[in-house]
């Protein structure tokens, strides 16, 4: 536990920092309401709109962690979300269209990894195959249009709410708590980051890497299928051309605010998440300050450089190197031995 | 009188008879989107009505083939050549050899960057005048009262987007109890327009919207998710305006949700035909440009069977 909140100090210090420089210019940010049996305010849509990346955060941090790269989620997301609509409006009900979602999730998880892992295609070319025909296959489903339904059990995935809380920040909490669970509490997690530091060697010490890297393709197609499911019962209807537009992007973009290294290895699960949760506070504090929307994207770049940049290995070296002289200077010369660093 | 009857009879079966040989060629620019699919409706529609034989080509979005297509159908010997170009400059050579076997070109929708007698007359809409439509609508209806306007705006940048925006501010300009206080992109999306409503509530404090423009439907239906969400009452409390007509916007007027739409009519082949017909007929020269109109549609105008009406276009 310890050591967890270690490795995501700097993400939370800076969403701490983040959220007051959104309090400076908006400050009702931290005021949340309790009305009509639900929570309202900034924070809770944070936590409400972040439900798609934090999710596919989840599973682009275990598919970077084996050294690959998932380009497809966003596509997944569409596909799924219109198989969940079609199912709906073919009349079977919220359960089949739930089970629908997450199979064709799945599908989609097991032909990248297939790609990937059997035929050995590079993951950034395997996945961005499905990412630009998976849009055409949602149209496909959609018939071009939106596709709109009035279930309001499956509605309820999105703008419903459990003790006051909406179930989309239920639904990423409990994804990201279970995966971060069975990754640690197994030897899963370890076996996946040995895959990502040097495949042949752990082939060598007999990790089957064809199936584990498989599995994790599937798991993101899952993660993906969920946040498929969210968005579509957001907004009542599949949107095949829009829906999970660039979210890929936003994915990766928190898996490595998250400082998880893009070549494989050690990876966190909740750095991720909270990754996700910083770039959509940047997002809503936009929103909220009233900007004119050109500024959007560039006030965007600008802190998400920032937040890298404070982030980078080379300066966090320099750092230390700045405390460890203060340290020297404020204890006697003896006491200067470097010690473990964290 | 009779003889009156019989004689317009034949006369219209004459007519109708030479329209019948009549043949037209449409190079269409893809579907990427429900309204350009419900075009791709409405003009075979309107072909068949007219008895016209119509050759549909869809270009999937790439210039070389609508310009393959139109050589095909020159080569063809059509009637007449309906064009929605995919972008604007490049045409000035497919539309010389179509001139040469003088076959009439009429634009959709999109205009070309070519001298204007390369072609015969374009049909489209005014993007300013359908923003202008949708505020003019709303300075009628808050008349004197003051009212807090948010803006929900398209793809910054994009054309419909600057011309909706200036069309609506042309038409409050004078009023000054009508004042737009937050303004963002939703990116015409659903999604887009619920996220950043939710945004403007939490910003504005909700009752003290009065109105909410979109600048189109999709962002309008999103955003009056939100409202409810947040409690209030979509339509009632805020009133809700946007552009386009698309079938959903009128299930949710029929439902009180939503209180104005100005149509962006996807039948541009109506006119076009309309058009050439005069020019077959009589060989009356058309403007360079027909303007498609604006129709605005509010809860009076049976949003149930207008729903009805649209739904199976493919939008």
């Amino acid at each position: 536990m310890a050591r967890t909140l270690r490795r995501i100090a700097p993400q939370i210090a800076t969403l701490a920092a983040l959220v007051l420089l959104v309090t400076l210019v908006f400050p009702q940010f931290l005021h949340v309401d309790y009305s009509g049996g639900r929570l309202s305010g900034p924070v809770i849509d944070v936590l409400k709109r972040g439900a798609p990346v934090a999710l596919l955060a989840v599973g682009m941090t275990l598919v970077i962690a084996t050294r690959g790269i998932d380009l497809s989620v966003g596509t997944v997301m569409a596909i799924t979300g219109a198989a969940a609509a079609w199912t709906l409006a073919a009349g079977w009900g919220w359960g089949a269209a739930i089970l629908m979602a997450l199979g064709a999730g799945l599908l989609c998880g097991a032909w990248n990894g297939c790609l990937v892992a059997v035929i050995g295609i590079q993951p950034i070319v395997a996945t961005l195959i499905l990412m630009t025909s998976g849009r055409g296959i949602a149209q496909l489903i959609t018939e071009g249009r939106i596709l709109t339904f009035r279930d309001p059990t499956f509605a309820y995935l999105g703008t419903g709410t459990v003790l006051g809380l909406p179930v989309p920040i239920l639904i990423w909490l409990a994804t990201a708590i279970g995966v971060a669970v069975l990754m640690r509490r197994t030897a899963l997690g370890l076996l996946v980051e040995s895959i990502g530091i040097k495949r042949p060697a752990s082939a060598l010490a007999g990790v089957n890497a064809r199936v584990l890297l498989i599995a994790v393709y599937m798991a993101s197609g899952l993660c993906a299928a969920l946040a498929g499911i969210i968005a579509t019962a957001d907004i009542r209807g599949a949107d095949a051309n829009n829906a999970g537009l660039w979210l890929e992007l936003d994915a990766i973009l928190a898996v490595v605010i998250g400082g998880n290294s893009l070549l494989g290895g050690r990876f966190s699960v909740a750095a991720s998440v909270i990754g996700a949760l910083i770039i959509h506070t940047i997002d809503t504090g936009i929103l909220l300050a009233g900007f004119p929307s050109e500024y959007n994207l560039v006030i965007k770049a600008g802190l998400v450089l920032l937040i890298l940049v404070v982030q980078s290995p080379n300066l966090a070296a320099h750092w230390s190197l700045v405390r460890a002289g203060i340290r020297a200077r404020r204890e006697p010369r003896p006491a200067a031995s470097p010690g473990p660093r964290p | 009188m009779k003889r009156l009857l019989l004689t317009s009879a034949a006369l219209l079966a004459a007519s109708t008879t030479l329209a019948a040989a009549q043949t037209v060629g449409f190079s269409q620019i893809g579907s990427e989107s429900g309204w350009r699919a419900a075009e791709t409706t409405l003009t075979r529609q309107q072909a068949e009505e007219r008895g016209i034989d119509l050759r549909f080509s869809d270009a999937q979005q790439r210039q070389e083939n609508q310009i393959a297509a139109i050589r095909s159908f020159v080569a063809q010997g059509v009637d007449a050549i309906l064009l929605a170009p995919v972008v604007a400059t490049g045409w000035d050579g497919v539309l010389q050899e179509a001139q040469e076997a003088e076959i009439p070109v009429v634009l959709l929708d999109r205009q070309v960057d070519a001298p204007e007698d390369m072609y015969r007359t374009a049909v489209g809409s005014d993007l300013v005048h359908e923003g202008e439509v949708a505020g003019q609508w709303l300075v009628d209806e808050v008349g004197d009262a003051e009212c807090r306007i948010v803006e929900l705006q398209g793809t910054t940048g994009s054309s419909p987007a600057i011309d909706r925006a200036q069309g609506f501010r042309n038409a409050i300009e004078g009023h000054d109890n009508m004042e737009i206080v937050r303004s963002q992109t939703g990116d015409f999306t659903r999604t887009g327009g619920k996220e950043v409503m939710e945004s403007f509530l939490q910003a504005e404090s909700g009752n003290e919207i009065c109105a909410l423009y979109a600048h189109n439907d999709d962002m309008a239906l999103g955003a009056i998710q939100a409202i409810r969400e947040a409690g209030m009452d979509p339509g009632d409390d805020i009133l809700i305006v946007s552009i386009d007509a698309v079938p959903d916007i009128f299930r949710a007027m029929a439902d009180g949700d939503a209180n104005a739409t100005v149509e962006l009519t996807p039948n541009m082949a109506g006119p076009a035909f309309d058009a050439l017909e005069a020019y077959w007929n009589d060989g009356t020269t058309p403007p360079k440009f027909i303007q498609t109109e604006s129709t605005l549609y509010t809860p009076e105008d049976d949003p149930q069977a207008e729903y009805e009406a649209r739904k199976d276009l493919g939008y």
